[in-house]
């Protein structure tokens, strides 16, 4: 055994561990990719179709994606564009490329995400004449250890939540973990978005006051989870506010987008 | 030296890793609110354990004293990206359920523990039976709990209703306790309890033992 601890020896081992091991672990990777990407793909329609509230866990998740459009929105000018097609579209790789994204100033970047992509896809469900029922938008921020991916829904008006859910996180189960507690979810339809041409939704810490004037633009704090709680008032603020779609969304109103 | 039997069976209820040993208690606690999860979760661990074994155990010979937890480790992750690979393919609902914890499979001390005390030194056939036996042991505690903690914490089993909840018009007030991690801390010990008092050989020597009373004999 005595020649086992040389250097050369335990150089050997380590190193022909290392190329066995990730040889290993790259093929699981990149055999498994495919399937892995199917699932995302459909965990990512079902929490669209779970968002605005239309989830029927009896029917095909394909069948029920019918009735949502998926459009591209320039977000410097609010308006649709056909510039890039959905399908293949990543945001979030987008947002790191520099020809596809701006920087955000500390100012602006509340949601801690640095740089916000130029366009992004947003989900319309259509009524039989083709009017528009609701909105669903991608919204992502920084909690407390990571990065809150998700969809906000609002109903015709622009301004009234039709539901919140996120997709993607890293919080601590059980804290901040509850923002997938359907309960919480609950509580977001009906809540209003905008006050005076502000962004006014937000979270409280423990429970709103209904009571309160502001009652109809506060939703329930998180026990436990402080910051992440106001990771998703922040999130919430800047992709409802003017960096993110307040300006589509007057233009929608308006007829104009 | 044992038998194969022995070695696949002694560590579910004589040498259980979490009842005797109170090892990988972190994961009993933290992935046993639903019985689904925790059956899958004991199916990566007993994966991971058996062949971080039989991979320890076939190199054993070869590996450098100075780097052999490295070289443990190392097997052990590998299969952990592994095992969380498949279920990120063919569970994804579950593997968002477990989240960090298949990833925390790595730091889970039974599957170390056994790489270091059992196939550092067996050959690899025996090795990857107690990995088996170790998994199967972790299982089963885990399994009592997960039982114990979705039944009277959500009224249901494997995500069927057996107690209707009055939440949705039934008789069953659950106990919410039963959903926190804590409450896992009073199941297993319970379990230990039950244990122990069947399995009398498993009682620890108590650190000191009460004199009895004796009193000062005067003027002696």
């Amino acid at each position: 055994m005595s020649g086992n601890d040389s250097i050369g020896k335990t150089l050997t081992v380590a190193l022909l561990l290392c190329i066995v091991c990730s040889i290993i672990v790259s093929t699981a990777a990149v055999v498994l990719k495919p399937a892995q990407e199917t699932n995302q793909e459909l965990d990512k329609r079902r929490n669209i179709l779970a968002a605005a509230g239309m989830l029927d866990e009896s029917k095909s998740v394909e069948e029920q994606f019918k009735r949502i459009t998926t459009r591209m929105v320039d977000l410097r000018t609010g308006r649709f564009t056909d510039d890039v097609d959905p399908e293949g579209y990543n945001q979030f790789k987008a947002a790191k490329n520099p020809q596809m994204s701006q920087p955000l100033s500390p100012d602006e970047d509340i949601a801690n995400i640095s740089r916000r992509e130029h366009y992004s896809p947003v989900y319309l469900v259509q009524g039989e004449q083709g009017d528009i029922e609701k909105i669903i938008l991608p919204v992502r921020g920084y909690g407390l250890w990571s990065t809150l991916y998700g969809f906000i829904a609002l109903e015709e008006d622009a301004n009234t939540v039709a539901g919140l859910g996120f997709y993607d996180h890293g919080e601590t189960p059980g804290l901040g973990g509850e923002v997938d507690n359907p309960r919480w979810k609950a509580e977001w339809p009906g809540k209003k978005v905008y006050r005076d041409g502000e962004v006014e939704l937000g979270l409280v810490k423990g429970a709103v006051d209904p009571s309160s004037p502001k009652a109809e633009w506060q939703g329930d704090g998180l026990s436990g989870a402080t910051l992440t709680a106001r990771g998703v008032t922040n999130l919430v603020q800047f992709w409802l506010g003017e960096n993110g779609f307040e300006p589509f969304l007057d233009k929608l109103k308006m007829g104009e987008a | 030296m044992d038998t194969m039997k022995d070695t696949l069976t002694k560590p579910i209820f004589k040498n259980n890793p979490i009842a005797l040993q109170i090892l990988g208690i972190c994961s009993a606690l933290a992935v046993t609110s639903s019985l689904k999860v925790t059956l899958v979760m004991c199916v990566a661990l007993t994966f991971v354990a058996a062949f971080a074994n039989l991979g320890v155990s076939l190199i054993r010979h070869h590996i450098p004293g100075s780097i052999r937890i490295i070289v443990q480790m190392v097997i052990i992750a590998s299969l952990v990206i592994v095992v969380d690979e498949f279920l990120k393919a063919y569970a994804y609902e579950i593997s968002k359920q477990l989240s960090v914890f298949v990833g925390l499979i790595i730091t889970n001390c039974i599957v170390m523990g056994r790489a270091e005390a059992y196939a550092m030194k067996n050959p690899p056939l025996p090795s990857f039976i107690d990995g088996i036996g170790n998994g199967l042991g972790y299982s089963v505690v885990l399994i009592c709990v997960a039982i114990v903690r979705e039944l009277l914490g959500s009224g249901s089993l494997m995500g069927y209703e057996i107690l209707p909840l009055v939440t949705e018009g039934g008789w069953y007030v659950p106990n919410g306790l039963l959903l926190l991690p804590p409450s896992a801390f009073f199941l297993i010990g319970l379990f230990i309890w039950v244990l122990r008092s069947l399995d009398k050989e498993q009682v620890e020597e108590p650190d000191y033992k009460m004199a009895s009373h004796t009193p000062a004999r005067e003027g002696v």
